[in-house]
């Protein structure tokens, strides 16, 4: 068995094992500990409170006016990064023939970005995440709070993008091994990914929502 | 992080703490623990280590040291979730990600827990992820509490409140306090009517330094005809079990006040200007006491705007003095009363100049969440407190207003210290003196 075949093979499989059930574990272990039942006289209905928890998943992602002179920058570099990193994912070709082997269906509508604009973004998302590292270690707070998490999280998606820049620019070395590493970086973060803070994908909007909702029912303010 | 901060602290009867340091640092998580539910884990799960917490908090704004961004003042207890009771706790424990929290540890994060932090809020409104950072820092407070590591001038407070009803050594009661006031004011007072509709509290503050607050709220309900009582076993409603972290505490000095307002048949607790009552009193106490009250809890700004509403208290127009309102934390970004001051406000024609951040998003006066009472705290209240009086000169106001006594005593110190030429006044007060007859 090839290191290319290994990648794509019996070591997906495995990080997709990881993957899938370290995120449902994580996920059920925090529902586990359950809902509190509160006795306050709520000031606004479930139905508003429902509401207001739903425009709260959404709203929270531009901020506040009183707050964005001070967080503008870290925010546009933050989401500009993980809007490169989808549109990576989800629209250049060869990851959508990816998904759509692993998966095991034929979706011929699945829209495409051309490849030298794949690129493009790939160059541009590298160059935020690079923003995004030294302002982790320059910003004070960011410094002080950031943890191997942090670190290693970073670590494997430079991994995931410099192999897969170098595979379609065609740098130096065999490309079945430029292709390996690619795919074991991304194996490495499925197996991570429950561990870490990359799990924000799934707590985004549930924490979102039971902020809005919460606050919501006591007329306070989102 | 200095080691004076952490000889200033006495710690919760720390003198006959005889448990040895590990009882201690497992009282605290146990409290911890005790404290969550899902929404909480979901807390400690989705910090993604942004930062941005930081730019919301005035105390990091004012001095520029990073200590102070809010989730880092709540790093021990989010590093003892991961480690001892999160989802992979094992994982983390074996390959030694997360360190086990000592004494040590939780003795050098009592300055950030109690000295720099409000509870104030401000910080849940910026998280991109919607975390309820104030939440975590007042679980953390618990812990902090059970560990013996709450400041002593916090504690011994809560725990004299919870005993006598009163937080403080004082020369004469309250009730005496309240008659007296009666008296000096020309204001009737009604003490300890077996039966009302209303019971109401006092601020501690006042009593003591803003007497002419408390007649203002008594003059009102007099105008109004108002059917209320003050209960001399519980003429205060601050609560300093919450500023504590004691749940305990906490719970028998709300029950004091529960059990008054239910042995009156009250239908309503009027709480006075004083911010962390309202917070502690209006959405804490029920679910201390695990049950619903059978009476509704109202911020006497609240009350008063319904009564406008309704039509039963009509108000003189005042000058048109440009006049800024400061939003105390508890009351408005936390408690919800954001429109009720401005329906007065508007009632009385006060020329309303608002600051750039106001409603839920105001700055807090620096001094709730009893650092008020922790005098080495200071320096840094002020530091933080100069940035908010900058936000209301801004405006170019005149009469600077609020509804907090606690919020009322910060401003006092700051405005002595700055040598502000704006006193802080009461907006119950500036009501009471324009009753329309």
């Amino acid at each position: 068995m090839s290191i290319l075949e290994f990648s794509r093979g019996p070591m997906l499989h495995f990080a997709l094992l990881v993957f899938v059930f370290g995120v449902l574990w994580r996920l059920v272990a925090v529902l586990m500990l359950g809902f509190r039942k509160r006795y306050s006289e709520e000031r606004n209905s479930n139905d508003k409170a429902l509401m207001v928890g739903g425009a709260t998943c959404g709203l929270r992602s531009w901020p506040h006016k009183e707050f964005i002179g001070r967080t503008a920058f870290g925010e546009a570099v933050g989401y500009g990064y993980h809007i490169g990193l989808f549109t990576i994912v989800l629209l250049g070709g060869p990851h959508v023939i990816f998904w759509q082997n692993l998966f095991g269906f034929s979706a011929p509508w699945w829209p495409t970005l051309p490849g030298g604009l794949i690129t493009v973004v790939s160059v541009l998302t590298v160059i935020l995440m690079l923003i995004a590292t030294i302002r982790r270690y320059m910003h004070r707070p960011l410094r002080q709070i950031s943890n191997f998490d942090d670190y290693f999280t970073l670590a494997i998606l430079y991994a995931i993008m410099i192999s897969g820049l170098w595979a379609v620019l065609g740098g130096p070395g065999r490309y079945e091994y430029i292709l390996a590493a690619h795919i074991i970086s991304f194996n490495l973060l499925l197996i991570w990914f429950p561990f870490g803070k990359l799990m924000h994908a799934f707590y985004i909007f549930p924490a979102r929502f039971v902020n809005g909702y919460l606050h919501a029912k006591k007329g306070a303010a989102t | 992080m200095s080691t004076t901060a952490t000889q200033a602290f006495a710690g919760a009867g720390a003198a006959n703490d005889n448990r040895t340091a590990e009882e201690r640092v497992e009282g605290a998580m146990g409290a911890f623990a005790r404290s969550f539910g899902a929404t909480v884990a979901w807390n400690m799960e989705s910090c993604i280590h942004c930062g941005m917490c930081a730019d919301a908090c005035h105390f990091y704004i004012a001095t520029g040291d990073a200590k102070y961004t809010p989730i880092w003042k709540a790093e021990m207890f989010k590093r003892a979730f991961r480690r001892e009771s999160g989802a992979f706790a094992p994982f983390f424990k074996v390959l030694g990600l997360k360190k086990k929290v000592t004494l040590k540890d939780l003795e050098e994060w009592q300055e950030l827990l109690f000295d720099s932090c409000n509870m104030c809020g401000r910080c849940s409104l910026i998280c991109p992820m919607g975390l309820e950072v104030a939440e975590l820092i007042e679980i953390g407070r618990r812990g902090m509490y059970e560990a013996g590591l709450a400041p002593k001038e916090l504690a011994d407070r809560a725990a004299l409140q919870a005993e006598t009803g009163v937080p403080e050594e004082v020369e004469k009661p309250y009730a005496e306090l309240l008659k007296e006031i009666g008296e000096k004011h020309g204001v009737d007072v009604v003490l300890d009517k077996a039966k009302a509709d209303i019971m109401v509290c006092a601020p501690r503050n006042d009593l003591n330094r803003n007497p002419s607050s408390v007649a203002a709220m008594v003059k009102v309900l007099n105008k109004l005809g108002a059917d209320y009582t003050f209960r001399s076993d519980a003429i205060v409603a601050e609560n300093y079990g919450y500023y504590a972290g004691s749940n305990g505490l906490q719970k028998k000095i709300a029950k004091r006040v529960v059990d008054q307002a239910k042995k009156i048949g009250a239908s309503l607790v009027l709480v006075p200007e004083c911010g962390h009552a309202y917070y502690s009193l209006r959405w804490q106490a029920a679910e201390l006491m695990g049950e619903t009250l059978p009476f509704k809890v109202r911020h006497v700004t609240e009350y008063l705007a319904e009564q406008v509403e309704a039509g039963k208290l009509k108000l003189n127009k005042v000058d048109g003095l440009p006049t800024a309102f400061h939003d105390p934390c508890q009351i408005v970004r936390k408690g919800g009363v954001t429109e009720a001051p401005r329906t007065l406000m508007s009632e009385l024609g006060v020329n309303l100049k608002e600051m750039f951040n106001h409603e839920g998003f105001s700055f807090c006066c620096a001094g709730g969440g009893g650092m008020n009472d922790i005098e080495r705290t200071r320096p840094l209240r002020l530091k933080a407190q100069e940035v908010k009086l900058h936000e209301v000169d801004d405006t170019g106001a005149k009469r600077f207003l609020t509804s907090c006594s606690d919020c009322r005593v910060a401003f006092d110190d700051a405005g002595e210290h700055f040598n502000w030429d704006k006193k802080t006044e009461s907006l119950v007060e500036l009501v009471a003196d324009n009753i329309k007859e």
